[in-house]
């Protein structure tokens, strides 16, 4: 089963959240969204999930009680303890009994919430909290499964518990869709798209994304052209998109962060010209 | 004068029963970024609180700007929190002059990207617009010391680089810069790390000071999933840097029986340990204790 939204326009007023935007998830792999504020990763994810109409294009995904949804904002009940939290939900989907105490005790075990089962959710950390939302939206064990910035403003280590989270979800057979603004995440993902003012600027794995770059990518302390560069660290780095570097220029093998800023201000640089 | 901008003695603060930071002693001084890193919950943000007076000490003593951090001393720094502390139902100009005469300074002058925005209500822009706002707010008046409390979270890659570029100018314009970051690659750009957990400043000082006695093993193989999924089953703490598959304080005997038993093939490699890697050490820690 692969999910999608095809050839998707989404505008709000006279903003233009999507632009014609074409994204396809297939059972059993984790797709990443990746861009910044603004870009249209959360209006991609809700047209998903059906709480934001399309102006054109189609979406195909399960009915509600089969998606599960972590939205960006906390996604738990402040004034509910982490087993209350976690109950409510499965309530919602008619997981009652010992059913429920068993999904419960595995999901908690998995999300080294356990010592945490009574603590009310006003009072976990924000890496707790996050997984908390995940393991609410995963509780009925969903088909397809939107995951909205699970992991900004999370720790390094959080990070990697949900990155486990969703990877094993993917692994026992969900679609699984999230957003991030990590681009490491990203790498990780079977398939990664690339948002910017709601247009793609690239989509594909992670070996075809940096196989189709096109351009040079320069490590300087003085860029020639501020307007295509931008900082790493303590040094500059520069992007040539089609005319070559100056000569005695040090390249640099870019990763994906390189990657995503080049053809950000490709485009930035396209529109003011 | 002492010449340094902000200074903890000895800090402890407690809420009830539960110690949020533990006798933390540390100091900001001109020109210089600091770090702050550390695990949510760790007590950066109580620390940071506790520096600029917005929070008593339950013991030790704080001084920002050489003097008790009250109104007087506040007025000389620029404080950028989590939450941005703007004001939703103001626009943007009246954000910036409101911030402007609270510290008597002249009202900064609108960037390019919020040029046409200046009558917007702050709470109608994006995320990233109104965390250039509340740095235009923080920065106007020339504040000596800068406080930043995670201040690219959730930011695109080339905002977060534009955003560095003000940090690292401010100090090379003297001021001196307290940060908290949940990048690695933000870490790398600050002169001076410090290390929080559970309250408790544990390290200080370069990147390898941070990671001290942590030592990593590099996992090369075919499927990296799959060998995630067994080291992450037989209990390793196992880190992951874009598909790369590392583990922190490994043996890398006992991690190659348990990926034979998995049926992987894998090369295994020592390699420098990483900050992620000395905060999942120290987690583990935490967490059997």
């Amino acid at each position: 089963m692969t999910y999608s939204v095809r050839s998707a326009t989404v505008r709000f007023g006279h903003v233009l959240a999507l632009d014609d935007v074409t994204v396809e998830v297939p059972a059993g792999s984790v797709v990443a969204v990746v861009g910044g504020d603004g870009a249209g990763k959360s209006t991609l994810l809700r047209a998903l999930v059906g709480e934001v109409a399309l102006d054109s294009g189609t979406v195909e995904a399960p009915p509600k009680q089969r998606l599960g949804y972590l939205p960006a904002s906390s996604g738990s009940w402040a004034a509910l303890t982490v087993t209350q939290n976690i109950d409510f939900v499965a309530g919602i989907y008619g997981l009652a009994g010992d059913e429920l105490t068993a999904r419960r005790r595995e999901l908690l075990d998995r999300a080294s919430l356990t010592p945490a089962a009574d603590r009310l959710a006003a009072q976990l950390s924000g890496g707790m909290r996050r997984k908390l939302g995940f393991v609410m939206a995963i509780v009925h064990r969903p088909e397809l499964l939107i995951l909205d910035e699970p992991s900004t403003g999370i720790d390094p280590v959080s990070r990697i518990d949900l990155w486990r989270l969703a990877s094993e979800a993917a692994a026992s057979g969900a679609a699984v869709l999230m957003s991030t603004t990590y681009l490491d995440e990203a790498e990780r993902a079977a398939h990664l798209v690339v948002l910017d003012d709601g247009k793609i600027l690239v989509q594909g794995s992670y070996d075809q994304v940096r196989a189709g770059f096109a351009g040079v990518v320069t490590q300087t302390a003085e860029p020639v052209r501020a307007e295509w560069a931008w900082r790493r660290g303590r040094v500059q780095r520069e992007y040539w998109p089609s005319a070559g570097p100056p000569p005695g220029a040090t390249t640099v093998a870019p990763d994906l962060e390189d990657i995503v800023i080049a053809l950000s201000l490709a485009r930035r640089n396209a529109v003011l010209s | 004068m002492t010449g340094v901008l902000l200074r903890a003695r000895q800090v402890t603060r407690r809420f009830g029963t539960f110690t949020a930071v533990d006798n933390v002693s540390m100091h900001v001084q001109p020109g210089e970024v600091v770090g702050l890193l550390g695990a949510n919950g760790a007590g950066k943000t109580t620390l940071i609180r506790m520096l600029l007076g917005l929070l008593p000490v339950t013991s030790g003593g704080v001084e920002l700007l050489g003097g008790p951090p009250d109104r007087e001393h506040r007025c000389r720094l620029g404080y950028v929190p989590q939450g941005l502390g703007l004001y939703g139902d103001l626009t943007v100009r009246e954000n910036l002059s409101f911030s402007a005469g609270a510290y008597g300074s002249a009202e900064p002058e609108l960037p390019p990207a919020l040029a046409g925005r200046a009558d917007v209500l702050v709470r109608e822009l994006p995320l990233g617009a109104q965390r250039q706002v509340a740095f235009l707010a923080a920065l106007a008046h020339s504040p000596e010391v800068l406080v930043l409390d995670e201040p690219t979270s959730g930011v695109d890659a080339l905002a977060r680089a534009a955003l560095w570029d003000t940090i690292r100018g401010q100090a090379e314009h003297g001021a001196g810069v307290l940060v908290t970051t949940h990048y690695m690659q933000e870490a790398q750009q600050c002169d001076r790390l410090l290390l929080m957990s559970n309250g408790q400043l544990v390290a200080q000082g370069s990147e390898a000071d941070i990671i001290g006695a942590t030592t990593a093993v590099a996992v090369r193989t075919g499927d990296w999933a799959q060998a995630f999924a067994a080291l992450n089953a037989a209990g390793a703490p196992v880190m992951l840097a874009g598909r790369a598959i590392r583990v922190a304080n490994a043996n890398p005997g006992e991690l190659q029986d348990v990926l034979k038993a998995a049926g992987i093939q894998a090369i295994l490699q020592p390699v420098p340990a990483t900050i992620e890697e000395r905060m999942l050490v120290l987690a583990r820690e935490a967490g059997s204790s």
